[in-house]
């Protein structure tokens, strides 16, 4: 019984999540209206959008042991490169699609294949500097639109008006669903193997005659294609490019989102980009409701800062629970396993 | 010339501040393998606090107050924080992003998102008269202190018992604690070390820009980085010469090409030093 | 096997006693339940073929590598002790490849050891007169045997009540073996050695009592003249 649960369970949630347009429940407090009215409808969808790119983050830091501090630019690249190709050069949205695949390709590839020479530490450093190049050339090109950012000229007609959000929510999901794919079926294939190796003994792989190197640019350029991909939904989704997603602030987010949820583990990206993303959305109206205005100063300027209670959050995670949200749900289940057989 | 004079001095003053900021950190990765992204906060604390007792004493003991502020988070941060979780290198630079978040949300919260205008002192206000250029003198502040600050370290590291420690400790860490030396107090004392210098660039950095805000030290930082990996990890000297290029480089190029170069060809220069030698211009020594 | 039951250390007399010492690093299980005693004098042999666990297992008694089990020095468990209070309980330690610091000088290396309030630069100058004259030179510009100097000599400037010495002669000059050989010899008189080495000759010139480990465990204590035969066979070599 159980057995059956645990296979179907996924398949179930994401049936439901695929209803919810169709679902007029009220959910005061939680969503900021009833549950399929368009405010509501593109919270989740951010949501979903930012657990798909924390799954591709994850797809490095969990499943190859990459700590990169620069994936960020390739959402970036993706959102802009789609963006310019249309706002700016009016050639549409089919060459816009290929440009898009062209350069998240081909930027990983290049930036990859150098920052993957060194190891450790020092990889994080440099995809950090890269990342800073791209925010730095963005902010501060024209094309780009500087520090305003660019707003998308021409949205596809499927996706244009508010009407039309629940589409773009089915376009989150079905990117989500689609990284959540890629990536499970990447990590338990044949190269999957060789990246779970590398992170445990390098050596040995190297003596089995495989170069770790080039097996981990596999693993940078597939999870950096993924994420350009889900840099156009953010374009469609948010009707715009914005600056903010080039920084390392933003890198550090989807890192904090992984280690949130459990690293390396089958849902723990997923839940934690979740998780995440919505505190990150909401804690600023929870800040502004009475029951915080009604707070002394000293306690109710720190909970107006969505940065600090999740920067807290995260290192009480780090400290007290290593394996993520995944590992307490773990550790929940082998307690009332335990419990069951001592009763 | 005169052109060349003031983006040489420029180049030089924005290299110190990477230099203030670096030689810290160099010393914590070297020493403690802690990659430390609260180091942007230990900056931010001290141009804050800088900031805050420039209101009521003049600008040494406003400069005094900043340093003091920041080692003693410095120190915090590392008895509290960071001694828990040696051994355990990426949980430690995971502890120091939280603080980091976490602690500049905080110092919003308390003086809000927007830059504060810091008023520079009165000498740093007029400019000196160099080859024909008119170098504003903050310049000189910066590249001095940096300068002091070298100096100082070179001291510490080769004349006292503990600088003896981090060196040794830089080269081998265990086999320092199997001569009876108890490490982790070195550890504290390059904490303390990067907090002071940090804070100090704080106090500088507010100077210089003429504002501050939460996130300064955060932007400095990376480019803080950037001489740590191309000087050498744990290396000052290294650290001082990668300090100065990249100033000048920065420098040069975004004034020559146009603004954003100069970034740009930092991180060229540093993947050409990476893919050459990857160690770093130095090797793993402390001097 | 048998023989690591049967040699329960007598704790009256033993400096140190191992018990059941295991450490696993990155999935290997490197030592599997060592236990032996070193007596409060003279020369104690730590034999073994390579990757047999030696080094490991003078690393375990320092607490540098993690282990469990239990380390008792001078009557004191000191298991739970982190390294640098092991040390300080008064034991020398040179350990293999010397861990000398190369970027600083002979005579900073010297000083990072001092522990005693007056150390004994006058021994230490006296066995290896090269080591003051070399004082300013930086340790990594040094000869091998050199640097095996430095190491022997910083290990010898405290008042230690046992010295760990891992492989000395490694790599060195037959003249310089001789040497470190002398300067073994003349510092076992007043401080109980424990030393791992490879060259046979050399062990039998020092001491007759050896400890010997095969694959993580201890396969063989006593003395080296009993049994020359099984000793070759579980050493695996023919340099006697």
């Amino acid at each position: 019984m159980t057995a059956i649960v645990k296979r179907w369970w996924p398949l179930a949630a994401l049936a439901a999540l695929v209803c919810v347009p169709y679902l007029q429940i009220p959910v005061p407090g939680v969503l900021p209206d009833v549950l399929n009215r368009p405010g509501s409808l593109q919270l989740i969808a951010i949501c979903l959008l930012f657990a798909g790119f924390a799954v591709t983050y994850d797809l490095l830091f969990g499943h190859t042991g990459l700590l990169s501090f620069g994936h960020a630019l390739y959402v970036a690249a993706g959102s802009y490169t789609a963006n310019i190709v249309v706002t700016k050069l009016h050639w549409g949205w089919g060459p816009a699609l290929i440009a898009t695949a062209g350069v998240g390709l081909l930027l990983p590839v290049l930036l990859g294949a150098v920052a993957l020479r060194v190891r450790g530490i020092a990889f994080a450093m440099v995809t950090l500097a890269f990342a800073q190049v791209g925010s730095i050339l963005v902010m501060s090109a024209r094309i780009t639109g500087g520090e305003e950012g660019l707003s998308l000229s021409d949205t596809p007609e499927i996706f244009a008006g508010v009407a039309n959000t629940f589409r773009l929510y089915w376009l989150a999901l079905a990117y989500l669903v689609l990284v959540v794919l890629v990536v499970r079926w990447s990590v338990e294939s044949e190269p999957g193997r060789v990246w779970r190796a590398i992170g445990d003994n390098e050596r040995r792989v190297t003596v089995l005659g495989l170069s770790p190197y080039r097996f981990r640019l596999l693993s940078y350029v597939l999870s950096a294609f993924l994420a350009t991909l889900g840099g156009v939904v953010h374009l469609l989704l948010l009707g715009g490019s914005n600056p903010q997603i080039t920084t390392s602030a933003f890198t550090v987010g989807l890192l904090v989102m992984t280690v949130l949820g459990g690293a390396g583990t089958r849902w723990g990206a997923l839940l934690g980009g979740v998780l995440y993303t919505y505190l990150d959305q909401r804690l600023a109206a929870l800040a502004g409701s009475d029951a915080v205005a009604g707070l002394p100063a000293a306690v109710r300027l720190p909970l107006e800062q969505p940065q600090f209670i999740l920067g807290v959050l995260f290192m009480v995670v780090v400290y007290f629970l290593p394996g993520g949200l995944a590992g307490l749900s773990q550790h929940l289940a082998g307690l009332s396993r335990h419990w069951r057989r001592a009763t | 010339m005169s052109t060349l004079v003031l983006l040489t001095l420029t180049g030089l003053g924005l290299g110190a501040l990477y230099f203030l900021i670096a030689s810290g950190l160099s010393l914590i990765f070297g020493l403690a393998d802690v990659l430390n992204f609260a180091h942007g906060l230990f900056l931010g604390v001290g141009a804050y606090a800088t900031w805050w007792a420039a209101t009521y004493a003049p600008f040494g003991v406003a400069v005094a107050v900043g340093v003091l502020a920041g080692t003693i988070l410095a120190v915090a941060v590392e008895l509290a924080l960071i001694r828990p979780l040696y051994a355990r290198p990426i949980q430690q630079v995971l502890v120091t992003v939280g603080l980091s978040a976490a602690g500049v949300a905080l110092l919003q919260a308390g003086w809000g998102a927007d830059p504060l205008t810091f008023t520079k002192p009165g000498w740093t206000a007029t400019t000196t008269r160099v080859l024909g250029a008119a170098v504003p003198n903050d310049r000189f502040l910066l590249i001095g202190a940096a300068v002091a600050v070298f100096a100082a370290l070179l001291l510490f590291l080769r004349r006292t018992r503990y600088g003896l420690i981090v060196r040794a400790g830089v080269e081998d860490r265990a086999m320092v604690t199997a001569l009876g030396i108890d490490v982790r107090k070195a550890f504290t004392v390059v904490f303390a070390i990067g907090g002071a210098a940090a804070a100090l660039a704080g106090a500088l950095a507010a100077t210089y820009f003429g504002s501050i805000t939460p996130g300064l030290g955060g932007s400095l930082l990376i480019f803080a980085f950037i001489v740590v990996v191309i000087g050498g990890m744990g290396s000052l000297t290294g650290c001082a010469l990668a300090a100065v290029l990249v100033g000048l480089v920065q420098q040069f190029a975004n004034y020559y090409a146009a603004a954003g170069v100069g970034e740009a060809s930092v991180v060229l220069l540093l993947a050409v030093v990476l893919l050459v030698r990857p160690g770093g211009l130095t090797g793993r020594t402390a001097t | 096997m048998s023989d690591a039951q049967r040699s329960e250390p007598d704790s009256t007399a033993d400096l140190l006693q191992i018990q059941d010492l295991h450490v696993r690093i990155g999935g290997s299980h490197i030592l599997q339940g060592v236990s032996f005693a070193v007596p409060g004098s003279g020369v104690t042999a730590l034999l073994g073929r390579n990757g047999a666990g030696k080094t490991t297992t003078l690393r375990a008694v320092l607490g540098l590598v993690p282990r469990t089990g239990t380390v008792v020095f001078d009557g004191e468990d000191v298991s739970g002790r982190r390294p640098y209070e092991i040390v300080r309980r008064g034991i020398g330690y040179a350990p293999e490849d010397r861990g000398v610091f190369g970027g600083l000088t002979v005579a900073e290396n010297l000083r990072l050891a001092e522990r005693d309030p007056s150390p004994r630069y006058d021994l230490v100058y006296e066995l290896f007169p090269e080591l003051r004259t070399r004082a300013k030179q930086a340790a990594g510009t040094l000869s091998g045997g050199q640097q095996q100097m430095v190491a022997i000599g910083r290990a010898l400037l405290n008042d230690n009540r046992m010295l760990l010495v891992d492989e000395p002669t490694k790599g060195l000059a037959p003249k310089i073996v001789t040497e470190v050989a002398e300067v073994l010899e003349r510092a076992a008189a007043t401080v109980p050695i424990l030393l791992v080495e490879q060259n046979l000759a050399l062990v039998r010139r020092l001491t007759d009592r050896a400890v010997l480990i095969a694959e993580g465990r201890v396969a063989y204590t006593g003395t080296l003249s009993d049994d020359p035969e099984r000793l070759q066979e579980l050493l695996g070599v023919s340099r006697v």
